[in-house]
Order: C-alpha cells, then sequence, then structure tokens
C-alpha cells in the first residue's frame, strides 16, 4: 500500500492504494470517477481511455503509481453539461448505442482534435481504430469527429 | 390471495399518490393470459382487488412518468416507448420521465428485451393507454367549462377549449380526470396526422452517454457492497474437486473465498469465489488461487469434432421434419438441373462491451439484485425455486445494459451474485473479466446445413430442402423433449417463399454436446439466413439468371416487390461498372423484413474490399428512423464481425479465444460505408434491433461470387485471402 496523490479533473485525491493497481481500478473505484470504463484490460478496447498529461492512454495498462501528481482527464472533466464540442457533435449525431465504449471513443476523438484540428479519414483511423464498439456506432463516430472538428473551428474563428 | 393482491394494489396507488399529490394514473390490467389487456385507474384496480403496474402518471405539475418495463441496451426503448405517449398523450418530450421498472410479471406482462420486441409486442397497448389518458382529461376539462368534449382538443400537455381559446394545463385537470372512469374505445391517430412518432428525434439517453453519468451495472455501488471475481470451470460441465486459498488469503483485502454454483440450464457451472473490498484485491487474489477440477463423466470436445458430428448427422437418417410441402426429394431426385451445397457456421461469444457483472444484496430473506438485465422479471421466476424464496421477496433493479445482444437475458450471472451474497451476508458485486465473459458462454451454437434444390425450364425453383445440424437451444432445459426439432430452424426465409414454393422441406438433425448455447443478436436467424440465401444465390447462378430477377416470380405479395424494387433502384443493381462485384441476401425475421445489397471490389494489390452496403428494411409500422438506421448499422457491423473477423472455437472441451486479442471485433478500419432506406407502408410492427443482421454474410459472399467466381461456404473467412 502506499499513499498518492491523484489529480484527476483538476481537483486533487490522495489514495491509499497498491501501487501496482491499473489507473482505471484506482479511479473508478477509489476515487469513485465511473464514467471511465473496463472492457478488456488489456489495452485492446481503448473503454478505459483517460487523458494523462495531455495525451490519450489505456488507464487499464498503466499502474496508478505511474499517474501520480500528473493532470489526468476523464470523461467527467470534459464538461458534465455536455458544453464541449465534442460532446456536442456526439449528441448532434446521435453516436451512442449502449453507450458504454463512448466515453473512450469521446476522450480520443478529443485528443485527436487536440493534436490534429482538420483531421483526414486516415487520421480519424489511425487515432480510433483501437476502440472498439460491439455496437456498431463507427459511421456515427466518423461524421460526429468531423462535425466536432467544424464547431471547434467555428468556436475558434469568433475567439 | 385477494386479500394480498388488494394490500399491494393499495400500496402502489397511495405511493403514487403521496409521491405526486394527487395524479391521474393509467395502468393496464390482464384478467387472463391471452385476454387484451384492460386500461385501469388505481382506484379501479383498488375496488377489484387486483393488481395494477402504473404504466402512466401525469401530477399536478403536469409532468408525466412511465414505467419502462423493457431494458435499454443501446436498442432506443429510451427514446421509442416515450416518443409512442408523447404522441398519443399530447405532451412535450421534454415533459415526459422514464423509471426504470423493478422486475414483475404480473405486473408488466413479460418484460424480457428480446425477440426484437419492445415496440412490436407494446406498441398498440402504449399507444391506446396514452389516447385514453388524453381523452379523460379533455373530458375532464370540458365539465369544468360546462361545454361539450367537442369543443376542446389536447396539445403541448394543455387542453384547450376551441372558440374562447382558453386553456388548462394537464396538471391542472388531473384531479378531477382521475375521478372519471376510463373510456373504452378511444380513436388512435392515423400516420399521416403523426406530429412525434416517425420523426428522427434525439435520444434522450444521449447525453448522458456522453458525460459519464449514464449508470451501468458495473458503476452500480451499495454502501458496504464487497466485490467478487470467481474462477470458473473452463470446461462447462466440470466441478470444483478441491481448492487452495493460503496465498489468496495473504492478499491484502481479500474477504472471503468460497465455492460457488451456478445454475446454467439443466446443469451447474462450478467455480471458486474471491471476495474483496476491492475489485482489483479480489482479481489478485483469484490470481494466486489453486483449484482442482473434477471434468470427469462428459466429453472434451474440440471445434473439429463438433463440426464432424454436424456433418455426419447432415448424411445420418435420422432427422427430424420441421417444415414441408409437395414432394421436395422426389422432384429433387428426378431433376437434371439440380445442386446441393454445404453451408458452415461458427459458435460466437456475444462480447457486450461491459462485461457480464452482478450485484445481489441478500439479507434478512429478502433478496435485492441490481445489474444490466435483460429479463428482470425472468431472474425472479429462476431465483424463486432456486433459492426457496417467494417472487415477492426477490427485488430486481436494471442499470443501463453496456450491451446485451441475448446473453443479459439469461439468469445464470445473477443467480451466482445471489449465492454468493447469502453464503457471506453482505451485498456483493460480482464481476466478469473480459476472459471470463468470452469464454464462459452460452454461446451462439454453431451450424451446419446442407441444401438441396432444383430448377424448372423457366428458370424457377422446383424445389428447395435445407437439412440443419447443430445444438438445439430448447434440448438444454431440464427434462427437454430432445426428440423436438428446432422451431426455428425457418427463421430468416420469406414468409411469401412458403406460400410460392410448391416442394419444400426443412428438417434437422439436432447435436447434443455439452457446450452451453443461447440466443445472440437474431438468433436461429444469424445463421440460417448464411445458408439459405448463399444457396439461393447459387440456384439463381444454375438457372442463369439475376439473383434479384430471379427471386421475384417467388415473390406472392406486394410487400417483398416494393423491397426488392427499392433495393435494385437504391443500390443501382442493374449500373455496376466492370471490376465491381454485387450482391443480394433478404431475410425474414422477427417480422421484419430486410434486404441488403453489399458492394465489393479489388484494392490495387488484388484483395478483395467492402465498399458499400445499402439496407432496405420493411419493419411495417415505426417509431425513429434514426434509432432504425442506427440498429442497422450496428446489425451490420455486428454480422460482419461474425462473417469475416472473429469465432469461438473449442479445444479439449475449453473455449479458446479469452479477449479482443484474439477474438476480433470490427473496428473503424472494418466498416464500409451503410446506407439505410426504410419502407413506408401500413403493416404491423415488426423488430428492429436484430433483423438487419442475417442478411448481412449471405450479401457480402454473394458479392464476392459476383466478383470473383469464388463461392464461400464456410464463415468467418478471411478477407485477405479471398
Ligand atoms: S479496458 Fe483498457 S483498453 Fe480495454
Ligand atoms: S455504443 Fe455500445 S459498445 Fe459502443
Amino acid at each position: 500500500m502506499a499513499s498518492l496523490t491523484l489529480k484527476i479533473n483538476n481537483k486533487t485525491h490522495t489514495v491509499d492504494v497498491d501501487p501496482k493497481m491499473p489507473l482505471l481500478w484506482a479511479i473508478r473505484d477509489v476515487v469513485g470517477l465511473t464514467g471511465t470504463k473496463y472492457g478488456c484490460g488489456i489495452a485492446q478496447c481503448g473503454a478505459c481511455t483517460v487523458h494523462l498529461a495531455g495525451t490519450p492512454v489505456r488507464s487499464c495498462s498503466i499502474p496508478v503509481s505511474a499517474a501520480a501528481n500528473k493532470d489526468i482527464v476523464t470523461i467527467e472533466g470534459l464538461s458534465s453539461d455536455n458544453s464541449h464540442p465534442v460532446q456536442q457533435a456526439w449528441i448532434a449525431e446521435q453516436v451512442p448505442q449502449c453507450g458504454y465504449c463512448q466515453s473512450g471513443q469521446i476522450m480520443a476523438a478529443t485528443a485527436l482534435l487536440k493534436k490534429t484540428p482538420n483531421p483526414t479519414d486516415k487520421d480519424i483511423d489511425t487515432a480510433m481504430q483501437g476502440h472498439i464498439c460491439r455496437c456498431g456506432t463507427y459511421p456515427r463516430i466518423r461524421k460526429a469527429i468531423k462535425a466536432a472538428s467544424q464547431l471547434m473551428n467555428q468556436k475558434a474563428s469568433i475567439k | 390471495m385477494e386479500a394480498i393482491s388488494k394490500n399491494i394494489s393499495r400500496r402502489n396507488f397511495i405511493k403514487f399518490s403521496s409521491l405526486t399529490g394527487a395524479a391521474l394514473t393509467l395502468g393496464l390490467y390482464s384478467q387472463a393470459a391471452g385476454k387484451e389487456a384492460e386500461i385501469i385507474t388505481p382506484e379501479a384496480a383498488e375496488n377489484l382487488g387486483i393488481e395494477m403496474n402504473a404504466w402512466i402518471t401525469i401530477d399536478t405539475n403536469g409532468k408525466v412518468t412511465i414505467t419502462n418495463h423493457r431494458s435499454e441496451m443501446g436498442q432506443g426503448s429510451f427514446q421509442s416507448v416515450p416518443q409512442m405517449i408523447a404522441e398519443e398523450l399530447e405532451v412535450n418530450l421534454s415533459d415526459i420521465n422514464i423509471v426504470f421498472a423493478q422486475g414483475n410479471n404480473a405486473k408488466y406482462g413479460s418484460q424480457i428485451t428480446g425477440g426484437s420486441s419492445t415496440i412490436r409486442g407494446t406498441y398498440k397497448k402504449l399507444l391506446k393507454l396514452s389516447a385514453t389518458a388524453r381523452e379523460m382529461l379533455i373530458e375532464a376539462a370540458s365539465k369544468k367549462w360546462n361545454v361539450s368534449k367537442a369543443e376542446c382538443y389536447a396539445e403541448g400537455g394543455r387542453v384547450i377549449h376551441k372558440s374562447s381559446g382558453k386553456k388548462f394545463h394537464y396538471g391542472e385537470l388531473v384531479q378531477e380526470a382521475s375521478k372519471l372512469e376510463a373510456p373504452k374505445n378511444v380513436k388512435l391517430k392515423l400516420p399521416e396526422e403523426y406530429k412525434i412518432i416517425r420523426k428522427p428525434l434525439p435520444r434522450q439517453d444521449t447525453p448522458l452517454k456522453t458525460n459519464g453519468t449514464a449508470i451501468f451495472g458495473l458503476d452500480k455501488k451499495l454502501p458496504g457492497m464487497l466485490y467478487a471475481v470467481v474462477e470458473r470451470n473452463p470446461r462447462f460441465q466440470g466441478k470444483v474437486k478441491s481448492f487452495d486459498d493460503t496465498e489468496t488469503k495473504k492478499v491484502p483485502g481479500v474477504k472471503h473465498v468460497l465455492p460457488v454454483k451456478m445454475s446454467v440450464f439443466n446443469t451447474f457451472r462450478e467455480g471458486v469465489a474471491v471476495v474483496a473490498d476491492t475489485l482489483w484485491a479480489a482479481m489478485q487474489g483469484r490470481k494466486v488461487l489453486k483449484v482442482e477440477w473434477d471434468d470427469s463423466g462428459f466429453e472434451h470436445l474440440s471445434t473439429e469434432q463438433l463440426y464432424a458430428r454436424m456433418s455426419d448427422a447432415l448424411k445420418s437418417e435420422n432427422t427430424l421434419s420441421v417444415r414441408t410441402k409437395g414432394n421436395a426429394e422426389g422432384i429433387y431426385q428426378k431433376s437434371e438441373n439440380k445442386i446441393e451445397a454445404t453451408y458452415e457456421t461458427p459458435y460466437e461469444s456475444h462480447a457486450c462491451m461491459e462485461p457480464l457483472n452482478c450485484i445481489a444484496n441478500y439479507q434478512d430473506d429478502k433478496l435485492e439484485i441490481w445489474g444490466p438485465i435483460q429479463g428482470p422479471d425472468w431472474v425472479q421466476d429462476f431465483l424463486s425455486p432456486l433459492l426457496g424464496l417467494p417472487k415477492e421477496k426477490i427485488t430486481v433493479n436494471m442499470t443501463f445494459l453496456g450491451g446485451g445482444f441475448g446473453r443479459k437475458a439469461f439468469m445464470d450471472y445473477p443467480h451466482e451474485a445471489a449465492v454468493i451474497s447469502k453464503e457471506i451476508k453482505a451485498p456483493v458485486q460480482v464481476v466478469w473479466t473480459r476472459e471470463d465473459d468470452t469464454t464462459q458462454g452460452p454461446f451462439r451454437p454453431g451450424m451446419m446445413y446442407h441444401c438441396k434444390g432444383s430448377v424448372n425450364a423457366n428458370g424457377n425453383i422446383e424445389s428447395y430442402s435445407m437439412r440443419t445440424a447443430g445444438q438445439n437451444m430448447d434440448h438444454q432445459w431440464p427434462n427437454a423433449d430432445k426428440k423436438s426439432y428446432n422451431g426455428s430452424a425457418t427463421e430468416g426465409f420469406l414468409e411469401t417463399y412458403f406460400n410460392s414454393l410448391q416442394h419444400y422441406s426443412f428438417s434437422d438433425s439436432p447435436l447434443d454436446v455439452p457446450i452451453p448455447v443461447m440466443w445472440w443478436r437474431s438468433v436461429y436467424a444469424s445463421t440460417n439466413a448464411f445458408a439459405m440465401e448463399s444457396f439461393m444465390d447459387e440456384l439463381a447462378a444454375k438457372a442463369g439468371k439475376d439473383p434479384l430477377d430471379f427471386r421475384r416470380p417467388h415473390l406472392h405479395d406486394g410487400r417483398y416487390h416494393d423491397l426488392i424494387n427499392k433495393l435494385e433502384e437504391v443500390s443501382g443493381w442493374k449500373n455496376r461498372k466492370k471490376g465491381e462485384g454485387y450482391g443480394v441476401a433478404i431475410a425474414e425475421s422477427f417480422s421484419s423484413i430486410v434486404g441488403e445489397v453489399v458492394k465489393v471490389s479489388k484494392k490495387p494489390d488484388g484483395k478483395v474490399k467492402i465498399d458499400k452496403v445499402w439496407a432496405v428494411m420493411d419493419c411495417g409500422w415505426y417509431v425513429n428512423p434514426d434509432i432504425i438506421k442506427a440498429q442497422i448499422e450496428g446489425s451490420i457491423i455486428m454480422g460482419l464481425g461474425a462473417a469475416v473477423t472473429h469465432a469461438t472455437h473449442f479445444k479439449d472441451g475449453k473455449a479458446v479465444e479469452q479477449n479482443f486479442n484474439t477474438y476480433k471485433i470490427p473496428r473503424i478500419t472494418d466498416t464500409p460505408d451503410i446506407e439505410v432506406h426504410i419502407m413506408e407502408n401500413d403493416e404491423k410492427a415488426g423488430g428492429v434491433g436484430e433483423p438487419s443482421l442475417p442478411p448481412f454474410a449471405p450479401a457480402l459472399t454473394n458479392a464476392i461470387f459476383d466478383l470473383t467466381s469464388k463461392r464461400i461456404r464456410k464463415l468467418p473467412f478471411n478477407l485477405e485471402e479471398v
């Protein structure tokens, strides 16, 4: 057991956990933020994706100790009122079916758009192919990423 | 008995009244199975001494609460059910709140979310219920104004007096209205009058699923809840001989280690549960647990052995007749223009994105369950005798489901959770790892099909037979009649073919092996259609006809012609270019008909790629076209998975594929362009969540034949290797 500091969504949590515990379980079961999901535990599906120091990572495959004192953003930190352009595009395109994979999909899409504001189909393929959706929402994910890109560009030009 | 029901109904009534001050509550009451349900108020129920369900409650603020008796697993019942109610009740969608029903089939009738039945099973009742409430509100207003009902109408949650423009909002009327008797024969709107139904309105559960607030089974927590994982015997009927938990007990956080048994059809699945204060601790404890299994008394089969048996069964004399007309065999024997073919489809895991999990809290001879559950009432019915608890002592709460596809309609995982909670006397969440979920089944049964057919001089089908070999799900239940044929052996075949064909025969040679199998999205249609529609294509080729034109003389009903014409038109079937392969397949299941055309071509490296899929859905009366579109897209992609990316194999009695690295789910890069069309007609509502899966695989392999002249008769196949 070790006492670690986790900075999740701009809030600091001190947790007393096995340092080998995957970040996923620390976020879900210790801190209690359940928006981040477990799908495979072996970095194959992307359901557990969070941003660690600005980069999308598979929280199921990172020990909590490796995330200590770094900025972590989960789906709850994107915005709770769905005001983030990616969330808005996801709603406009009606992407989710069961919804279980969508936190991970949204976190991956957000990271993609930050790096590549105008992604091509190829960029989308590369960023999203690690993310499984058993309900098959892929056609809508592609559309929503393009829509989010437009929304973000509009916002930027207004500023 | 009567006294008990009376109490329950009183409790319900009081609960609703105190919740809302006063309210108009309407529910349904079935006098007897098979009889049409009557619409009643709680007061009427009280007087009759019966238990009613409160489907719709309108409170004094005009807010409507509806009870969703079905689960929400992605198919959109959270949107389509309110859309129906808002239409006939004349309220705004935003004024409707939905609550999940608890399991209670005495109140709600069957609650199982399966057979694509949420809409088609209930739409008439719900429309009538909503229209009845509307009429009662109009009547209440007309009484208050002292005018005739005909002078008033309802709109946007208000009753309006036409000439004066006076208004009451529903909240002001519920008290009066609740004292009225429910009218018997209300008039329902015609489709052309719809304002809400048929509109692609956004789903109300979407915002919860884009900010992480939707609570799935795995997200539910109870105070003092412990976590359990179970090391289960990887052979489905094996037992626990002994276990050594010395190391497990040393893992910090581990509280209990205990053997468990859960009921799976006519046998039990055995394992050893590790219970801890965090899921991670339980998983760590499981890693160092040593279990010795007893695997005697049943066969340990491999995939090769399973299919060898099916192949033998297809050739044996022993077969059960399912459905026949004329003399298919005699005609076939005499024909000069005949073909036969054998098809093979794989076993599959459901691989719902949310692995199985369930919370049970067994205390003071009461059990409460929370989980991603497709059939809460089934869980009650199933657990009651197993645990020796009366049904009233079992409460089953549904959460959102991260996928279901049939798997979460089975009751094994709630049973396991209940057994553990009872034993440790604490609330516990049992979590299946991805590996547990992928390897433990029940699986979609692997199947083999043998088809024989002949065409006459005009190039029309003269005789058609299909023989099925594979496991019959119904044969697994205790005391099942293993001589009974598979009632779903014709599922997928167009109803109109049964009328048009003069000679056909469907028969079934069941396989009896110790592998648990069950419903997987679209059930037997998901595999039958591959054989049926591949063979249709082979017959068309034998007749030297275009596959669409070949079907036309066999469609004895306008509905099918409309569909095939639409399919031809939207896909540009007749205008295909050189180097393009087109394939078609049409299947009927769950009272809907779906036709799909797949277009394939070759990549520069010579490998086949899927360019596009067109789907035309005829599901009759429908609610929300965008939800249907989403279901079709999803079904096609799931069908793609079972056709080309995944399968479950067995070796030495154990499932081989364990996780997504070997059980490969289609990804965004595998997804073709999909175009969806919905037919408009006055037919009865059919299913939406499943029927577009079956035609995909045969449409794809037929397209590959069109492009390459190569027949693919075994799924899955590797697109890269065609
Ligand atoms: S749960 Fe982490 S990638 Fe699947
Ligand atoms: S929406 Fe269900 S898994 Fe993606």
